[in-house]
């Protein structure tokens, strides 16, 4: 009986994930939020004086890029640091993983240039 | 040693530097002029490969320490995932370029697709596994969303990126828990840690976790929630796309990391695969009734057929993958030929989506309804068409491993799923006096037509070796 139990247990487990991730995600917004709304919480915080417009504006797109842009780059450091500590350790073969991963990058980099997504206007 | 390892990964490699090449010479050249000429030249790079990989090397190699393997189960794979991708790349530039989205990155985004899926099928470790399949998803949510001027590409892009990045999520976590109670990343290494009766209840939950990740990338049910919405919303020739090679390259990867890595505890797998596969069934063929977006039909169509693929892997036995990976061939084979039909369907120069306007489409293009009527009979899985030995090799593993009650829920889902493929051929025929439609298209896409046409008959006789390359493939992968 245990064992036949046992057998089905990677049915339950699969169960529930499925079910218990969707049941959590919706649940948590309403468990866990406290909701005590009046006026003051709502309305758009502004350093003491009332909101002079709406908060939701539009932001031009190329900020946006440009945070992208530089994500990539930063895991780019992220990634030569680490490297660069060990770099007495790291064989010929990781130098040169290294270089090859700078030359993708760069790469990638001549083509955004050249696409005109660093140009502001 | 390094240079043994490189020549493993060379066909990899290639691509990979083709594609960056082409990149920096179309953007510091011509740009979108060169997109036609690169999408001939990208296919053609393709089926070389697609050649080279087929015919070189035998037996089976392993590169950078057991990451990447090199055997006929990836080369098999490899070989369908590129030719298909050659040949839809291909089928769907004409309509690409006469609505005016044909970029050059285009051509270049499938080819690193397909570098991602190559990487897939060939991975031995959960870190190779999770490159190729983060560099083929990367790819394809770009093009998902290749016309950025269109609510429902944006959308289905979008819809793609971040339901993608919540299966890599899923697949990541399991992949850590994995990793934490095998203590090894490496497929060799985690299957000695899994063996029949001894797998720990973390590893379970890893596996199940890898296993919801990997639904969500062949969109088997219940992960299947973006195939409609993707579908329908991206550009046709990449929907054609998205229903060929990732899935191939998606139902590889399931089975490797199956059978590679938990090759000794089939029934703790097992059960949960056959689930997926009768709920993929039953909802592809249910919820396909109520389309009448013929690119929404097509995405609930792939839903159930992947079902039928699973099948294969759920027997768990080396017939079994032999199965899948016939079913995934001709599957993919029908698919280019629907595709090629739906991509010619057009009123007034617009393209148009939905299926009442096939009615009496008989009367005008009587060649081209006969070719769609064999493609709907052999998706229904209707014998003698080919479509109907793809179900009847899965459903036969099924019954081999023991598995009947599975065959027989196949065999039920089948029969609900041919009613809305026959509905398709009913309005071609008997369907009542409506709006027109044109079916305008090149030779090219007429050929592609009539030749999967002609396969779906043709395969009756001879498969042209498919089966015994099959064989093969899953005698190296299933130990």
């Amino acid at each position: 009986m245990e064992e036949m139990l046992r057998e089905y247990l990677p049915i339950l487990v699969f169960l529930a994930v499925a079910a218990g991730l969707g049941i959590v995600l919706i649940l948590a917004a309403v468990v866990l939020a406290v909701r005590n709304p009046d006026p003051e919480k709502v309305s758009a915080y502004e350093c003491g004086f009332n909101a002079f417009d709406d908060a939701r504006m539009k932001f031009d797109v190329r900020f946006y890029l440009v945070s992208i842009l530089f994500i990539i780059f930063d895991l780019e450091i992220a990634m030569l640091f680490p490297w660069a500590v060990a770099f007495k350790d790291v064989s010929m073969v990781g130098f040169w993983s290294m270089m090859v991963f700078l030359g993708v990058l760069t790469i990638g980099f001549a083509y955004e240039w050249k696409k005109g997504a660093l140009e502001w206007e | 040693m390094i240079q043994a390892d490189l020549s493993v990964i060379l066909p990899e490699i290639f691509l990979a530097v083709y594609a960056m090449a082409a990149l920096l010479f179309a953007v510091y050249t011509g740009k979108d002029k060169l997109a036609k000429p690169l999408v001939y030249a990208t296919a053609l790079v393709m089926v070389v490969l697609a050649i080279y990989v087929g015919s070189s090397s035998t037996g089976t190699t392993e590169a950078f320490g057991g990451m990447f393997v090199n055997d006929a189960f990836a080369r098999f794979a490899k070989v369908v995932i590129l030719l298909s991708g050659a040949i839809v790349m291909v089928m769907g530039e004409d309509y690409m370029h006469r609505r005016g989205m044909l970029r050059f990155e285009y051509p270049i985004l499938i080819a690193l697709a397909s570098v991602g899926m190559m990487m897939m099928v060939s991975a031995g470790d959960l870190m190779s596994l999770y490159m190729g399949l983060e560099l083929q998803s990367l790819a394809l949510y770009v093009v998902a969303a290749m016309r950025r001027d269109s609510v429902k590409s944006t959308e289905a892009g979008l819809k793609y990126f971040v339901l993608g990045a919540l299966s890599s999520g899923l697949l990541l976590y399991g992949a850590s828990l994995v990793y934490g109670f095998a203590g090894t990343t490496k497929f060799a290494g985690i299957i000695t840690v899994a063996q029949h009766g001894e797998v720990s209840v973390g590893l379970l939950i890893g596996l199940v976790l890898l296993i919801s990740g990997l639904a969500f990338k062949v969109s088997a049910v219940p992960f299947h929630m973006w195939t409609p919405d993707v579908y329908e919303g991206a550009p046709t020739p990449v929907t054609a796309f998205f229903a060929t090679a990732p899935k191939v390259a998606a139902m590889g990867l399931f089975a490797r990391v199956m059978h590679d890595a938990f090759g000794h505890a089939v029934s703790d797998w097992s059960q949960v695969i056959a689930l997926l596969a009768v709920a993929s069934m039953f909802l592809g063929a249910v919820a396909a009734i109520g389309q009448r977006d013929i690119k929404r039909l097509m995405a609930y169509s792939s839903i159930a057929h992947m079902g039928y693929a699973l099948i294969g892997l759920a027997a768990g036995t080396e017939f079994g993958v032999e199965a899948m990976l016939v079913y995934m061939a001709i599957y993919v084979t029908m698919n280019i030929g629907t595709f090629a039909f739906i991509l010619m369907m057009e009123r007034d120069g617009k393209p148009i989506t939905d299926i009442n306007a096939l009615n009496q489409f008989s009367k005008k293009e009587p060649g081209k309804a006969l070719a769609m009527l064999v493609l709907l009979f052999s998706l229904a899985g209707v014998p003698p068409m080919l479509g109907f030995f793809g179900k009847f090799y899965v459903l036969r593993a099924a019954v081999d491993a023991n598995m009947t009650w599975l065959a027989v829920a196949g065999v039920v889902a089948s029969v609900i799923g041919a009613f809305y493929y026959l509905r398709i051929v009913f309005y071609m025929y008997f369907g009542k006096d409506g709006e027109e439609m044109q079916s305008r298209g090149s030779m090219l896409l007429n050929g592609l037509l009539a030749a999967s046409a002609i396969a779906m008959v043709a395969g009756t006789f001879t498969t042209l070796g498919i089966e015994n390359a099959a064989a093969s493939a899953a005698a190296t992968l299933v130990h």
